[in-house]
């Protein structure tokens, strides 16, 4: 008996030894279309460092849903990769910051000259009293309405300016025409619809106010805009439940249907894989009503405490925060570059404009992307999303939310 | 098997090495098993995850907070989606159930009738039970797209297309008020109640029959007082039977009735030809034979089969992930809200807790079986 | 399995009431071959030629790529689920056997306590155990990669292979180890001279049984593997879950994910039902 047990635990042995080698361990979401602008910074950082073996640990599902529980049970189980793609902004700061989970990059970002090549107001969303918790790496706007510019006209209507001319105007001679007005998916996307919508019913200092405490959820105003987003759910497809992000994009480059809110990552998707000119093949612009605002999110990655290869790890922050590996990064992304001396003729049509938004506009955070709200609370907010779907009860749901904040 | 027992007595040294032998397994057992258990029923107790701060600590401090996750999931309003949870394995249970045991029921009788080929038969029926969840769950996934597959298959014979959404449908069927749930729960048990004083009294047995009587009358009174006591979420709740669970339904069945046919099969094997023989001779046809002599000797057969089937729908995790996502508020269950509440909200205490109820549940139905069955082997 | 005692006297059947037979059966073939004929011309499409319109439709060309596709990103993931299924299996299986033995061959005082508990584990919801389970294997240094995922397997096995064994060794007569403790043999000499020789059938059975389990087994493994040690069902379920997919390569990795277990179904049918039945607790 222990004659064949021995070998076979020597074998187990030798397997767990193998593991630990000049490496460098990437952990993030971003897959498919997403996946060019990571691989590009990882060619850069090993033509950089020909000695280390990256490994990009990648977990699909979308807005990272998947992957932020991956991540939690490797940190709960000592095993944290050497750096995460991580929201910036409470995602990271309610969840792992606060936990003491993270390594403070102050220092990283003063030797580097970061803290006059990142504006400020970007500077402050990644940090609190106690440091700089993760490198920015892009900047995405959430509040953008897509379309495509021909088949508007042919249907006969405009980029409506607030949802009330939309629920009134705009989605009744959509559906007379057989066209669904508005595209929406899996429930990340209904709340990611949902931010769209109060930003413009509360306007920012409503919106603001709302995360700093100031307005209760279950404000009358807050109530009413939920009614708001009740009826502009009337104008969308019924099986939103099944639809990826991309999906819902494909129907309105299809022709199937006339909008979609969706962050500009759908530039990306649009221009690079369903290879569609921007400004001809699709159109944008802000969302209905939030025009002036640029409701910010940013993938940004940290240092956590323990990182196995912390010198690789550190030597990767360094590098995508730098001008060459923004560079190299956001044209692909389909985002902007958070740094102010970014080389904007690398951009396309979309990037440009996004890029001039981002310097006069008034900025906003996310909730959808873990801007303004922390995990716990973006998990619950999802429950709060399933149980107005299926209700419609607007009073409910600002009850329901107004429990969680 | 009781004449095994003390075979080996005189060498008593040996019987040391074998309780030393299997020793390691004992604790190994004791451990992975009942240790975490407890465990996880201790964590349970406390407010694991009530902060974010601690949540996710190395080494989080936690405190004892008694039964208040407990009364969280039944009570408030956030926690809606695990009251909708038991209805929806409630529901994917019955249908489960009902669905292997008739389709493999059937298929076995079939195969029973001699036929050509049975071993071709039998092999295409059970394979699928040789497949990971995960594999048939991304298969019926495609299978099941809004517009392709399954609603497509009328295409073929010339008909319009189902315009069914299998996954995604937001219907909700056989709805109820949650905060009516007691009174129907304890209407149902006086009901039972009432039933057993009526056996009881036709055996001669006055005293139960009387304490049955008491019984009934408690919950009658408790029932039609309103069924006071039970801990209810404030605001009212309909929860029912959610179509989008009907794929699922579909493609569990496919899964595991071949499985349920291999049981049948088993037990229709173990009949003797000479009874079937007796029945013809006496002249019964072919159904009366199967209604009046094969199928009630099939209903242990039936037991252990709804029993292990009913475990498996309380525990099912893998198919859902895969065919409707883990995140698919209407075709949730319990087993995986307690994986999105521990893994993505940080709520450890409450997906301990969630554990735990659904361990109760298993348990319910598990430990009266192996008691009945280890039972009846030790008799035999 | 099959009897066929009967057959000579039975009487002649109504050639109708065949013909029903035969097809009832072949209507549930077609529905438990659908599903398969769906992935196969799936996964031998081209991307292109893909659409929810033309689900059913046989593909204009053969198109093989998807499987080279599939297997360059599944490679690694088969190889962990290999080694893992395989370790686990052979760790439950031996260790079942011995307990199988002691079980039946060594009755001691309480063993009617111990057995139930033992099997009870077989039946629990995972959910319960689950973060105790990932805290110790945290603790002892084996989270994240195979060994902690293969002790896991044995542990959660052996309540199966136990009783698969017991039930197995119960058919032994007590006789024939009465001739060999006369002989001098001990607990050592009975299981390596006659139990372990007469066990080939019952390795069998338990082998098939747990390797199966072990190969589809999806929520330990998304639990406790760190990406490079994760089986073929985690990996499969990311690739599927991902967005716009692209179907023909989730339809060929699931061919690729179920082929091991579902070769092993049709070449060893027989010990795969016993492992079946046994499951049930019959025996």
């Amino acid at each position: 008996m222990r004659r064949t047990v021995l070998p076979f635990l020597l074998l187990l042995l030798g397997l767990s030894v193998a593991a630990a080698q000049n490496e460098l361990e990437i952990f993030s979401w971003w897959a498919g279309d997403e996946g060019p602008a990571l691989e590009a910074l990882i060619e850069m950082y090993e033509q950089q460092h020909p000695d280390v073996e990256v490994i990009n640990a990648t977990v699909t599902g979308g807005a990272g849903v998947t992957a932020k529980a991956v991540l939690k049970t490797r940190m709960l189980g000592g095993d944290p990769p050497d750096s995460f793609q991580v929201h910036a902004g409470q995602e990271l700061i309610g969840t792992w910051v606060v936990a003491n989970r993270m390594e403070d990059l102050t220092p990283m970002f003063e030797e580097q000259g970061w803290m006059d090549s990142f504006p400020p107001d970007v500077i402050e969303l990644i940090s609190t009293e106690g440091g700089i918790w993760s490198v920015p790496v892009n900047v995405h706007r959430s509040n953008v309405i897509w379309y495509v510019p021909s088949n508007l006209e042919e249907w006969g209507v405009e980029v409506p300016a607030d949802w009330n001319e939309f629920v009134e105007t705009t989605c009744p001679a959509l559906q007379e025409q057989g066209v669904t007005p508005l595209t929406v998916g899996e429930n990340w996307t209904q709340q990611h619809l949902w931010e769209s919508v109060v930003l413009a019913e509360l306007g920012v200092d409503g919106w603001r106010s709302l995360w700093t405490g100031n307005m209760a959820f279950d404000d009358d105003a807050v109530v009413a805009a939920w009614e708001t987003f009740g009826r502009v759910l009337d104008c969308t497809n019924d099986d939103a439940a099944g639809l990826a992000w991309q999906q819902a994009t494909d129907r309105v480059a299809e022709g199937e249907a006339a909008f979609n809110v969706m962050g500009d990552w759908a530039a990306g998707y649009m221009n690079t894989t369903l290879g569609l000119e921007p400004g001809q093949g699709f159109g944008w612009a802000a969302s209905p009503g939030t025009d002036g605002v640029f409701m910010v999110l940013s993938d940004s990655f940290g240092l956590p405490v323990g990182s196995p290869h912390r010198d690789n790890a550190v030597a990767w922050l360094e590098l995508i925060g730098s001008k060459g590996g923004q560079d190299a990064f956001n044209p692909l992304k389909g985002s902007i570059s958070p740094r102010l001396d970014s080389d904007l003729s690398l951009y396309n049509t979309y990037g440009q404009s996004a890029a001039d938004d981002y310097q006069s506009d008034t900025k906003v955070g996310s909730l959808a992307h873990g801007t303004v709200a922390n995990e716990t609370f973006m998990s619950e907010f999802a429950t709060v999303m399933d149980a107005y779907t299926g209700t419609r009860d607007a009073r409910q749901a600002a009850a329901m939310s107004s429990d969680l904040a | 098997m009781p004449r095994h027992r003390g075979a080996f007595r005189p060498r008593s040294n040996d019987h040391v090495i074998a309780v030393l032998m299997l020793l390691p397994t004992l604790v190994l057992l004791a451990v992975f098993v009942y240790g975490f258990i407890g465990s996880t029923a201790w964590m349970s107790l406390t407010d694991w995850g009530s902060n974010p701060a601690q949540a996710l600590a190395l080494d989080p401090e936690v405190a004892f907070v008694g039964l208040a996750n407990y009364e969280r999931l039944f009570t408030s309003g956030l926690n809606a989606r695990f009251r909708q949870d038991l209805v929806n394995t409630f529901f994917f249970t019955v249908f489960f159930i009902v669905g292997c045991v008739s389709l493999g029921l059937g298929l076995a009788v079939l195969l029973d009738q001699r036929v050509r080929g049975e071993g071709f038969f039998r092999t295409v029926f059970l394979f699928p039970f040789a497949l990971a969840f995960i594999v048939t769950g991304t298969i019926w996934r495609w299978m099941l797209q809004p517009q392709g597959g399954v609603n497509r298959l009328p295409e073929l014979i010339g008909l319009p297309p189902f315009q069914f959404g299998w996954l995604t449908s937001r219907q909700q069927v056989w709805q109820f008020l949650w905060q009516d749930l007691p009174v129907f729960l304890g209407a149902l048990l006086a009901l039972v109640a009432l039933w057993q004083v009526w056996r009881t009294w036709r055996r001669g047995g006055r005293l139960s029959a009387g304490a049955w009587g008491g019984v009934a009358l408690a919950l009658a009174v408790w029932t039609l007082s309103g069924a006071p006591g039970v801990a209810l979420p404030a605001r009212p709740e309909t929860h029912g039977f959610n179509l989008a669970f009907l794929g699922i339904i579909l493609a569990s069945i496919w899964q595991m009735s071949g499985y349920t046919m291999a049981l049948y099969l088993a037990g229709l094997r173990g009949i003797s030809d000479d009874l079937r023989e007796a029945g013809r001779i006496d002249g019964a046809t072919e159904w009366q034979l199967y209604r009046h002599v094969i199928l009630p000797l099939l209903g242990p057969v039936t037991l252990s089969a709804m029993i292990i089937l009913g475990h498996i729908s309380l525990k099912i995790f893998d198919l859902i992930w895969a065919m409707a996502g883990a995140d698919n508020a209407e075709t949730d269950v319990p087993a995986l809200l307690m994986y999105l509440r521990s893994f993505r909200a940080n709520r450890f205490a409450e997906g301990a807790a969630i554990a735990i109820v659904l361990l109760l549940m298993v348990a319910a139905v598990i430990v009266p079986y192996l008691r009945s069955t280890l039972r009846r082997e030790k008799a035999a | 399995m099959t009897a066929t005692s009967g057959t000579l006297c039975r009487p002649p059947r109504r050639s109708g009431s065949r013909v029903v037979v035969y097809l009832l059966l072949a209507l549930a073939t077609l529905f438990f071959l659908l599903p398969i004929y769906l992935v196969l011309i799936t996964a031998l499409k081209e991307p292109a030629e893909i659409s929810l319109s033309s689900t059913w439709r046989l593909p204009r060309t053969w198109h093989w790529h998807s499987f080279v596709l599939a297997w360059e990103a599944f490679a690694p993931r088969l190889r962990n689920s290999l080694i893992l299924a395989v370790s686990a299996t052979v760790g439950s299986a031996l260790l079942g056997s011995l307990n199988g033995y002691i079980l039946s061959k060594w009755r001691f005082r309480g063993a009617d306590i111990v057995f139930p508990l033992m099997l009870f584990g077989m039946f629990i919801p995972y959910q319960s155990i689950l973060i105790p389970l990932f805290q110790f294997l945290r603790d002892v240094g084996l989270y994240g990669g195979l060994p902690g995922l293969i002790l896991t397997h044995i542990v959660y096995g052996l309540p199966i292979t136990t009783l698969i064994f017991r039930n197995f060794y119960a058919e032994i007569p007590d006789e024939m180890l009465d001739a060999a403790k006369i002989d001098g043999a001990g607990f050592f000499g009975i299981y390596r001279r006659i139990i372990f020789p007469l066990s080939v059938s019952g390795f069998v059975v338990v082998v098939i049984w747990q390797f199966t389990q072990i190969w589809n087994e999806f929520l330990f493994a998304v639990t406790l593997t760190r990406q490079s040690s994760q089986p073929i069902t985690v990996a499969l379920a990311q690739l599927a879950g991902g967005q716009a997919v692209s179907w023909n390569l989730p339809m060929a990795g699931s061919i690729l994910a179920a082929l091991p277990t579902l070769l092993i179904y049709i070449v060893l049918g027989r010990y795969f039902i016993r492992g079946l039945l046994a499951g049930s607790v019959k025996g």
